[in-house]
């Protein structure tokens, strides 16, 4: 319990209001404004995490995205995020927090024995041992020991985050005082201005080190420039992390705790001032709990009056450092800053400066309690770092930016006009306040130098040195990987996977590849960067599916007699797409049955309303209907119905439907019910690329009529009890008025039976079903489902395209050669249609099967004797209430005896070839 | 995503077009030998650089060309087809 809580210090927190919260079991008590690790630095214990691989013990050591150990499960509200750092997590009443990879709590961690292993489980180790028999016998134990945080199932994660779509005039990603400046900038100019800042507040380094911009008082500095974005017509979105860049300028960003969105903007220019990483130090030891980054101890005393610590040391090499101290030191801590430079600035009040320090390691074990600089032992309960500054840029390079080498600034800053964006601040390399002012365009003024002393991973020091916190790589794994030839940093990153964790190596790339470069005798830009992917942080993938899921995962298109189905007791399932009655009734399996036997028997009556309409129109309609079917359409009298196949240019039959011309320069296509948008374009394609698309114009307007189909042979009957035209023969179709509404009536039949299309305007839809509804108790009937449908047309030998047939079947293998022999004219696929494979002997064939028992659908069909092939398949199956027998389809390889195997689960059983069309096959019904 | 412009709609998003086809591969017609139709149903060239494509935007039906660098992504400019 080193950390404490300052009596007044603490901008961002309201001590009116406590709060109280569960880490591990343990309460810990914060105010209103902290954050969860604020509160955990105030009053918690010092272990509070345990780290990946050696589960050693871990404390708070950054502030923000950079932080390596605070990784927490979080529930709040009844939702528990795994993984959320604790330095992003605003601290809430009843906020329950567990400590990732550990058991039971992260003080008494089952697993603390495996650092004692560390010289066994080097990097590669698994690489190198779990090899030996086989990755399999080891995977169960690992994955159960590797990993972070757990999902709780019995909470659910958000799902409802909608995605926004936004565009602006310049988008600002930081709202530090570079992004302000840079703000402030944009509106001189005009336009509107959007801000992103990570945090709940504008201002960044100014929040906790204070100072004036252009004469201002940074406060009021802030407020006027948040004013004037308002005021523009912008906006400003906080807690919103802008977690990637995309072709385009596209920049995803996700707003969290008061409102939950996933931005996607546009804007005309970006601005980057995302700011900079402080880099820690590398002693021995740089990882025990109370080794924290010097700008991260500054920020949580100043923001939420959070003293790291009572006997500080501070390790710097840097003027900047000296306001932390300072600030330290007021607040009431014993501060000795350890300068590695020679030439310093005066020591601050009240702390104790040494000079030419370099810091060897850190002593102690969970907990530290001294370091040792130039072979000296100093006693302390907190150590500081300050190792440099690293720029975020990862933006930048998503963008495409490159990066160069500025051994003055010593750091890999953004070379100029390689991204789309511009980039500003810290994130450029412009260190401190006086610096980024000037850039912005201010004239020059004084502050701290924010130069340092460079520092570097020592390989000559005894002891473990930290690179990569998160994942436990240490400075001996990069001179292993060296070693052992894995010199490219991409290699470098797989093999010791440094840098791979949810931090993304914010604190460890740069020291990670400044080792590699030592120990490659390479210079920095030669050793060269990983790249930047998207995300920045760590998002959930509840964000990125948003609302796309369960029933908007793939939304179902809904007819608009929904309801009046349901009313009859309709069952529903998706066809194509769309949601239709499968059955009338609660067993849907019987309900068919008897469905399908009524409407063979008097009449039945099922919503076709999804079935395709395409108006086809114009005096070029013919011509381009001739081209893009297999079957001519430009034979057709107007009044009259064709079936007709439609093929792909590679042959295969693509779509089947019945065409009606309904005048000389108006035909309907009828196209499947999944298919109609993918015929739309089968037909534009020609439209536009081959015929004058002056002549003829293609309307989808299939949502825009509803069609009840009555069939059976009672049907006339029931259409002359509602009142509506009968007179009409077998493939015509009549147009005339109804009760004061239009009304197209077609003789076409999916069934066998008589059947007539009924289609009113959608509007009239209801009324339709009403007066068939009323004709159907005087007449009797069924309204039947999809279900008894399928079995009708499957008696009939009738195909659904996709299921009947494959991506094989051409016209002439369902029996429908004779445009092909006979057609001289061009059409789509035609040429297709007479290569060596379409015209080979042995093509699948469109057969019925009669069996014993109903086959299963899929079920492969196999040579009674001899070796045993498959010569095709079953592609539907039924049992036919109205045969009283099995019925199926299949295709089959030509030269099949009059019997075949069906081979399924194992067994082979007998069916008999028959003709597709298995019920009245000369068609005496319609 | 990117943005497509459509001759016809401005810039839109990515995910309402359609790639067509490379342009200028004309369908042989008549009764061409069984490579040459091969050529033209499977042969595309997916040149590296700089292509003209037709693309179609399903939102408004229409095809048009596009003419883009498919190394870099870079969209140089869109027309209708006639």
């Amino acid at each position: 319990m080193t950390g404490w809580r300052h009596p007044t210090l603490g901008s961002e927190i309201d001590r009116t209001k406590p709060l109280r919260a569960k880490v591990d079991w343990e309460v810990i008590d914060g105010f209103q404004g902290d954050t969860l690790a604020s509160a955990l630095l105030a009053s918690g214990p010092r272990t509070i995490a345990r780290s990946f691989k050696y589960h050693r013990p871990r404390g708070v050591m950054g502030f923000g995205a950079e932080e390596p150990n605070a990784l927490f499960d979080v529930t709040r509200n009844g939702t528990t995020t795994p993984n959320a750092r604790a330095t992003l997590v605003p601290l809430t009443d009843g906020l329950k927090a567990r400590a990732v990879n550990a058991q039971p709590t992260a003080q008494k961690d089952r697993a603390r024995w495996l650092d004692l292993l560390h010289r066994a489980i080097p990097a590669g180790f698994y690489y190198k041992t779990f090899i030996a028999g086989g990755w399999h016998l080891y995977e169960p134990r690992i994955r159960k020991m590797a990993g972070l945080g757990q999902l709780d199932p019995t909470t659910t994660p958000h799902a409802d985050t909608p995605i926004r779509h936004a565009r602006c005039d310049t988008l600002v990603i930081g709202g530090g005082v570079a992004g302000l400046m840079a703000a402030r900038t944009a509106l001189e100019t005009g336009g509107t201005v959007w801000l992103i800042e990570q945090s709940r507040h504008l201002g960044g380094t100014l929040r906790w080190r204070g100072g004036e911009v252009d004469g201002q008082a940074w406060p009021d500095f802030v407020e006027d420039t948040r004013k004037a974005i308002l005021a523009s017509g912008g906006r400003i979105l906080i807690n919103t992390n802008a977690w990637g860049a995309f072709d385009h300028g596209l920049i995803a960003a996700y707003q969290r705790y008061v409102t939950d969105i996933h931005w996607q903007i546009r804007p005309l220019n970006t601005v980057l001032a995302t700011g900079a990483t402080e880099r820690p130090l590398w002693p021995a030891g740089n990882d025990i709990p109370g080794v924290i980054l010097a700008e991260a101890a500054h920020h949580y005393l100043m923001l939420y009056g959070a003293v790291v610590g009572r006997r500080i040391l501070l390790a710097t090499g840097s003027d900047a450092s000296y306001a932390t101290a300072a600030a330290l030191a007021e607040a009431g801590a014993d501060v000795t800053l350890a300068d590695r430079r020679a030439k310093t600035p005066p020591a601050p009040e009240g702390v104790l400066l040494l000079k030419s320090q370099q810091l060897q390691s850190v002593q102690g074990r969970t907990e530290m309690f001294g370091a040792t600089f130039n072979d000296t032992f100093l006693t302390a309960d907190t150590l500081l770092m300050s190792g440099g500054w690293t720029p975020s840029v990862q933006l930048h390079c998503q963008s495409g930016g490159k990066l160069d080498w500025d051994a003055d600034k010593d750091a890999l800053v953004p070379r100029p006009g390689t991204g789309h964006m511009r980039v500003v601040g810290a994130a450029n390399g412009t260190f401190g306040l006086a610096a980024t002012l000037i850039e912005a365009g201010l004239p020059p003024q004084t502050g701290p130098d924010w130069h340092w002393e460079t520092a570097r991973p020592n390989p000559l020091i005894k002891g473990r040195v930290w690179i990569d916190f998160q994942n436990d790589v240490t400075l001996k794994d990069v001179t292993l990987a060296a070693r052992e030839g894995f010199t490219s940093v991409e290699h470098l990153k797989r093999y010791t996977t440094l840098g791979m964790a949810t931090d993304q190596g914010r604190t460890s790339n740069f020291a990670g590849l400044a080792a590699m470069s030592e120990a490659t005798d390479r210079t920095i830009p030669e050793t060269g960067t990983t790249t930047f992917r998207p995300p920045v942080q760590p998002i959930p993938f509840t964000v990125i599916a948003g609302r796309r899921r369960g029933d908007l995962f793939n939304p179902l298109k809904r007819l608009t007699l929904e309801g009046q189905h349901k009313s009859r007791g309709a069952q529903f399932r998706e066809y194509g797409g769309w949601l239709r009655p499968s059955a009338y009734g609660d067993d849907e399996r019987s309900s068919a049955q008897t469905e399908a036997k009524v409407a063979r028997e008097t009449v039945g009556i099922y919503d076709a309303s999804p079935l395709g309409k395409l108006d086809v129109i114009g005096p070029g309609a013919a011509a381009l209907l001739d081209f893009a079917f297999y079957t001519r359409l430009s034979t057709l009298k107007p009044g009259r119905a064709r079936y007709a196949l439609m093929l792909r240019e590679n042959g295969i039959v693509f779509d089947d439907g019945v065409v009606m011309r309904v005048a000389e320069d108006h035909y309907v296509v009828s196209a499947s019910s999944s298919h109609a948008e993918a015929v739309r374009f089968v037909l534009e394609d020609p439209r536009q690329d081959r015929f004058d698309p002056g002549r003829v114009a293609i309307h989808d307007v299939t949502q825009a009529w509803t069609t009840l189909t009555v069939t059976g042979p009672r049907a006339k009957a029931l259409l002359d009890a509602a009142g509506l035209p009968v007179d009409c023969p077998a493939m015509g179709l009549t147009r005339s008025t109804w009760n004061d509404m239009p009304v197209r009536i077609a003789r076409i039949s999916l069934t066998g039976d008589i059947s007539f299309e009924v289609s009113v305007p959608t509007s009239d839809g209801a009324a339709l079903h009403a007066a068939l509804e009323a004709a159907r108790i005087k007449v009797g009937g069924h309204w039947i489902g999809l279900e008894a449908v399928m079995i009708l047309r499957a008696e009939k030998g009738y195909i659904v395209v996709g299921k009947d047939t494959d991506g094989s079947t051409m016209p002439h293998d369902l029996g429908w050669g004779g445009p092909r022999l006979k057609r001289s004219d061009a059409y789509l696929g035609k040429q297709s249609l007479f290569t060596e494979a379409a015209t080979a002997l042995d093509r699948r064939q469109l057969i019925g099967l009669e069996s014993a028992e109903v086959l299963a659908t899929g079920a492969h069909l196999v040579p009674l004797d001899g070796p045993r092939r498959s010569l095709g398949f079953v592609t539907s199956s039924y049992m036919s209430p109205n045969l009283n027998r099995p019925i199926a389809l299949a295709m089959v390889e030509a030269g099949h005896g009059s019997e075949v195997g069906i081979f399924h689960d194992g067994t082979v059983t007998r069916a008999r070839v028959t003709p597709a069309c298995a019920f009245d096959p000369k068609g005496e019904r319609l | 995503m990117q943005l497509f412009p459509c001759p016809f709609c401005g810039l839109r998003a990515e995910a309402e077009f359609h790639f067509a086809t490379t342009a200028g591969r004309a369908r042989p017609e008549g009764a061409p030998d069984d490579v040459a139709w091969a050529r033209y149903l499977y042969g595309e060239d997916a040149p590296k650089g700089l292509t003209t494509e037709i693309w179609l935007h399903t939102t408004c039906g229409e095809y048009f060309l596009l003419t883009r660098n498919s190394l870099t992504r870079l969209i140089t400019g869109s027309e209708a087809l006639r």
